[in-house]
């Protein structure tokens, strides 16, 4: 069980600090999946930026199957099972793309490799040789860095906007793949940062954060009577950020 | 040939020479032949008038190769070697030289100056690395010069590495492509502590269809200086691309001077420079993966300078 209790975090320096989360406790059980949605600069990635060790927690701790993890570094947490993809995929000169899922599990077999590049819609045979670099489209890096997450024993995989950049098709492909991937990892604990109202409906429980805190929390059921009630243009406005939708569709 | 425990460490590094080649070879040691062989369609002839040999490779030579690695395990020694390469129409070979140096006192220096003729449709893998090791008071020096004639419709495919334990370097490297001939150099270099290196790179494109490519890679770490000057030069209808890319880290000092000089307005020259350091990101990347910064930055070294 990974717990985040009282979480606080302030960026930047001196008279440029900015409060992103504000005294946000959260609770992510084993073997569910889990969407944290809202509007954009609402501190969704910043958490899992947070659990990641990425970003260092002002306030608070981070517990993981019992113990405190807060102190500890990324590559400790890491070695823990807990594993992040990012957003914006880093790209690297040099390192072909067999090189970099050999990096992220280094136990993987030929067979497995062939069977996550063809899950994620690259063919192995054109793909494994090349550069993990700017010779791949945003889309292909994007789907590579989710398989990086998923090939791995990962007890907690933290997928951040993994629709991102990603074509209609590609999409389709991924949602089953996460979807697939966290079903048979019976211990996983997936926690996706996502817009997709796709996402959110394979979800079993949706976390709404904006402006650092824990708006609403729940599974679609209890998220869908908002849109249904007619309160649209709210669940929008929280959720997706469209903030200017909400406006044109004032009386 | 007699071949201790650092002359085969120093073979290994820079060869990847675990006995005596298959093919051609002439190596040396200390300013004097170690060993040579020649073989069938590949001759080596000892210069008469200074140090080095002829390496003589016949028309039509193929699938063979000729290492010719130089080693350097005495200090205070400067070392000059010409080597002359001929290498016949239609060959297609692989050429591995490359030299080591071991001292921890004194200077040890080599200069090695490599000339190549490929005649008609010849084609040649040409891999040269350079390596130092020692330590202590030890100043290893190595100034390769390499010099290629291509005539019509030959390719050259040049491998340059330099890592590490080098103190200093001047790499000149000029390359003159006939009609329909090609070029495709890789130069990767690098340096730390306080090692300098300079590599002057020039390619004429003088025949009309010649193309060129010519990447350098390069990492400065600690306190080392690099001063790349590289220029393709375009007489005629060609194609150029140069691309000068390099990592800086610690207190290094890296000068990058690419330059393309068209002589005609059916040249077309192409080029890109950058200097940066690894992101954060792609060292945390690396770190969410289980690897120490550390390891992750060595990842990334290897991976770059691959």
């Amino acid at each position: 069980m990974l717990s985040i209790k009282n979480i606080g975090l302030t960026l930047g320096q001196a008279e440029d600090q900015n409060e992103i989360l504000h005294d946000i406790s959260l609770d992510f059980e084993p073997g569910k999946l889990y969407v944290i949605t809202g509007p954009n600069g609402g501190g969704k990635t910043s958490i899992a930026k947070v659990i990641m060790g990425i970003y260092t927690p002002s306030a608070g701790k981070i517990y993981f199957d019992g113990s405190d993890i807060t102190g500890l570094n990324i590559t400790e947490r890491s070695r823990l099972g807990i594993r992040y993809a990012f957003q914006s995929p880093p790209r690297f000169k040099g390192i072909t793309v067999e090189k970099f899922l050999k990096l992220a599990n280094p136990e993987i077999t030929v067979n497995q490799m062939h069977w996550i590049m063809a899950s994620i819609g690259l063919c192995p045979e054109n793909y494994l040789t090349r550069s993990a670099d700017n010779s791949l489209s945003g889309g292909e890096m994007k789907r590579l860095e989710i398989a990086s997450v998923l090939l791995s024993r990962t007890k907690v995989a933290l997928l951040d906007e993994p629709e991102a950049g990603v074509d209609l098709w590609g999409f389709e492909q991924l949602l089953n793949l996460v979807t697939a991937s966290h079903r048979q990892a019976v211990e996983r604990t997936t926690i996706i940062i996502s817009h997709s109202e796709k996402f959110l409906e394979a979800a079993d429980e949706i976390i709404v954060v904006a402006e650092g805190k824990v708006q609403e929390r729940g599974n679609m059921e209890k998220i869908r009577p908002l849109i249904e009630e007619g309160i649209e243009c709210r669940w929008r406005q929280i959720c997706l950020g469209e903030e200017e939708l909400y406006e044109t569709q004032q009386p | 040939m007699k071949l201790n425990s650092l002359d085969r460490e120093l073979l290994k590094e820079i060869a990847d020479l675990h006995s005596v080649p298959p093919g051609a070879y002439n190596i040396r040691k200390n300013g004097a032949a170690l060993g040579r062989e020649s073989k069938a369609g590949i001759t080596i002839i000892p210069k008469e008038d200074r140090p080095g040999i002829d390496i003589v490779i016949e028309p039509g030579t193929v699938d063979q190769s000729v290492h010719i690695p130089v080693i350097l395990t005495v200090p205070d020694l400067h070392d000059v070697v010409y080597n002359t390469f001929d290498v016949g129409a239609g060959s297609d070979i692989l050429i591995v030289a490359g030299c080591g140096i071991h001292t921890s006192t004194g200077k040890s220096r080599h200069d090695g100056i490599h000339e190549f003729y490929l005649r008609k449709g010849a084609k040649i893998r040409y891999v040269e690395k350079h390596y130092g090791a020692g330590g202590g008071a030890g100043e290893r020096v190595l100034n390769p010069v390499t010099i290629l004639h291509l005539e019509e419709g030959a390719v050259a495919e040049l491998e340059m590495i330099q890592i590490r334990g080098v103190d200093n370097t001047v790499r000149k490297t000029e390359v003159y492509l006939g009609p329909h001939s090609r070029l495709l150099m890789n130069e990767r270099l690098l340096t730390h502590e306080e090692q300098r290196a300079e590599s002057e790179i020039i390619v004429h494109l003088q025949g009309e269809g010649s193309s060129a490519e010519v990447l350098t890679r390069s990492v400065g770490q600690d306190r080392s200086l690099q001063v790349f000057k590289a220029s393709l030069i375009g007489y005629g209808k060609c194609k150029g691309h140069l691309s000068c890319d390099s990592i800086i880290m610690g207190a290094a000092d890296i000068r990058s001077q690419p330059e393309i000089w068209a002589k005609s307005a059916e040249a077309e020259l192409t080029h890109e420079a950058a200097i940066g350091k690894f992101s954060g990101e792609q060292i945390m990347k690396l770190m969410t993966f289980g690897l120490d910064e550390e390891e992750a930055i060595k990842t990334l070294l290897e991976g770059y300078l691959r």
